[in-house]
């Protein structure tokens, strides 16, 4: 080492390395027969259906989380993921900057409370089942309404406004009588179904059939999202990102297909809202906080955005990491009170080394290869 | 599409004088007495010219002459201040540019705008997308539709990308292509939205001889199939080699209006580009 080499350069070559074995593994995926594909897929799912039993789970070394119920933390995780990947569709593939996306999964969790539960005003009593369709439906409308006012604004704009629209949705549930604020909506019903002998699949104490209901919804909306981004919709929410006002002379209706992206990343989130409300039981107004927003967001941009595989082990990373910290004491510092300090340093470190995410979508690779490229040459 | 089915390998004899197209005098877009204020300035003057059915219309003028903004009141990008631009004898001002492009009006851009991390092949396809009608329902359950519209889209965007010469490169993202090629995925994408008016701002700008000789030959095989085309050049041997009239611009005037060898010798035109030293380069 000499001290000629300037440090963009030295970090080059270890940013390279890594690069490179990322570059071997994705090739490796790309070259491997059809059937090693789907092996290897159906391991993954079977891992993870398999993930949140005890008699598998003990044998995963530092995995499981040792301040919490691990069953927990993984339905708490599977939400995340499910938001994730819904945020994935506005932020990643149309590229419409939403700071409030949370919101969507207050009004979905929300209708929920307000149409099945007792301390409801309504007293509609409905079952779970029914009111979760209600649930995505009002969601998607109220993506609708936000969106068609302000998705002819750009950029910051757009920001700004999803910004208000969450922190609404929070002061609603603070403040109003109907939505109860802090005493919130209890004995919301579970989701249906019960064994032979009686007992129902979704109780109280055991949090696995939510967790693998959470899982395999997840599977389901992966498999429609991936069939919307390969088509002429993905292709229109693409163009959009990349050249708005060259895509509306191409003939792309621009504003009709930023509503859908809005409308169906909504949609996900109410889902996800419903499934939490059913989960829990019980819902109010300290369950919204803004910095949820951030945190799938952050979990978007750090998985890869605009790549559903990153989208995924974002959410599923932040979501983890954030709960990994409880119960873990270092010099009498619990350090779960510090968890967003560490999360705030990961996102530091990663936004230097590695700006496209952990699993960028090629084009994003693409493109931050040629700005260091362009930062090398001195631009 | 039809007319760009027929096999674009297919040599095409020199583009016949378009005495005979503009005989027919049908008109295809009229740009009547438009002016374009920005504030105090007035961008387009009065500007007034209609293009005809099936001819190469060549919009030239210094450099600052209005050219590109003409261009731009016509694809709805601008409204005009006063006066109006009628294609197929309706109004556009008003229109969407979606709406407008999908009546069969495409462009490229001086200023090369592809999607840049689509591939060729993908960027094509969101022109050929413009007349699809795959909703989200049919796209998110794989109905019928979305394959039919899928495949011939795909068909029609590898078609054309063999047609200006690309194909080996489909693959490719349109950042990586070489400027050359980039121009010439702009012309196969505006093809892709079936225009009856393609309209090229510039796209030989940075070309070499050779390059612009082959381009020449792409307007001309567009022409030949049915594309009405206007061409904003600075290059005067392109403009008179490949058009069939020429209206020119200065300071966002029309000063001339005829056939080449006419535009040529004006002595209003010839002032305008050799007569003030600043303009010339």
């Amino acid at each position: 080492m000499t001290t000629t080499i300037d440090p963009p350069e030295r970090r080059e070559t270890a940013a390279d390395k890594l690069r490179q074995g990322r570059h071997a593994i994705s090739e490796r995926w790309h070259h491997a027969p059809r059937w090693v594909r789907w092996v290897l897929l159906v391991a993954v799912i079977a891992f993870f259906y398999a993930l949140p039993n005890k008699e598998f789970y003990q044998y995963l070394g530092p995995i499981p989380t040792p301040g919490a119920n691990f069953t927990q933390v993984m339905f708490t995780v599977s939400i995340y993921v499910l938001l994730a990947v819904g945020l994935n569709i506005v932020v990643g593939f149309a590229g419409l900057l939403d700071l409030g996306y949370f919101g969507f999964f207050a009004v979905g969790a929300y209708t929920v409370a307000v149409l099945t539960s007792p301390s409801s005003d309504i007293k509609t009593l409905w079952p779970w089942l029914l009111v979760v369709p209600i649930a995505i439906g009002l969601t998607m409308v109220s993506g609708v309404m936000l969106g068609t006012p302000t998705l002819r604004l750009r950029g910051d704009y757009l920001a700004l406004v999803t910004l208000g629209f969450a922190e609404m949705i929070r002061i609603a549930a603070v403040s109003s009588e109907f939505l109860k604020g802090q005493r919130g909506f209890n004995q919301i019903p579970h989701p249906p179904g019960q064994y032979a002998d009686g007992r129902p699949w979704f109780g109280v104490l055991d949090a696995r059939p939510y967790y693998w209901l959470v899982l395999t919804l997840i599977i389901l909306v992966v498999i429609g999202v991936r069939n919307l981004t390969h088509s002429r919709v993905g292709r229109a929410w693409i163009s959009i990102r990349e050249d708005e006002d060259a895509a509306q002379l191409m003939g792309v209706p621009t504003f009709k297909f930023k509503l859908w992206a809005f409308a169906s990343g909504a949609a996900i989130a109410g889902l996800a809202g419903a499934l939490f409300a059913g989960k829990q039981n019980f819902v109010n107004s300290q369950n919204f906080e803004l910095l949820n927003s951030i945190i799938i967001l952050a979990a978007v941009i750090f998985g890869g955005s605009g790549n559903i595989v990153g989208a995924i082990v974002g959410g599923g990373l932040v979501a983890y990491m954030i709960e990994r910290f409880r119960g873990i004491e270092l010099f009498g510092i619990e350090l779960y009170e510090y968890r967003f300090l560490f999360f705030g340093l990961v996102l530091v470190v990663m936004m230097i080394f590695r700006p496209q995410g952990l699993i960028p979508n090629r084009r994003r690779a693409a493109e931050f290869k040629d700005r260091r490229k362009e930062v090398i040459v001195g631009e | 599409m039809s007319d760009t089915e027929q096999n674009p390998k297919v040599p095409v004899q020199a583009a016949a004088p378009a005495v005979e197209a503009v005989g027919k005098r049908e008109p295809l877009l009229e740009v009547d007495h438009v002016t374009l204020r920005f504030g105090g300035v007035v961008a387009l003057n009065d500007v007034d010219f209609t293009l005809y059915k099936g001819e190469i219309l060549g919009l030239i003028g210094p450099n600052g002459a209005g050219k590109t903004t003409c261009f731009n009141a016509m694809t709805g990008i601008y409204q005009p201040t006063e006066g109006q631009i009628r294609f197929l004898g309706q109004k556009i001002s008003g229109k969407k540019r979606h709406q407008i492009t999908r009546m069969g009006m495409a462009r490229t851009f001086q200023n090369i705008r592809l999607f840049p991390e689509m591939t060729a092949l993908e960027n094509v396809q969101v022109g050929a997308d413009a007349h699809h009608k795959t909703s989200v329902i049919s796209a998110l359950l794989r109905l019928p539709r979305h394959w039919k519209e899928e495949r011939e889209g795909r068909e029609k965007a590898e078609r054309l990308l063999e047609f200006v010469g690309i194909r080996n490169r489909m693959h490719e993202f349109a950042r990586n292509l070489s400027y050359g090629e980039q121009r010439r995925l702009e012309i196969a994408r505006a093809l892709a939205t079936d225009p009856k008016l393609l309209c090229l701002d510039e796209p030989a700008a940075g070309f070499n001889p050779a390059e612009k000789e082959e381009l020449l030959q792409l307007i001309r095989q567009i022409r030949d199939q049915g594309v009405t085309v206007l061409l904003i050049e600075h290059d005067m041997r392109l403009v008179m080699g490949v058009t069939d009239r020429i209206v020119v611009l200065e300071f966002g005037k029309k000063i001339a209006e005829g056939l080449p060898a006419e535009v040529r010798d004006n002595p209003k035109v010839v002032a305008a580009y050799l007569g003030v030293p600043d303009d010339a380069a």
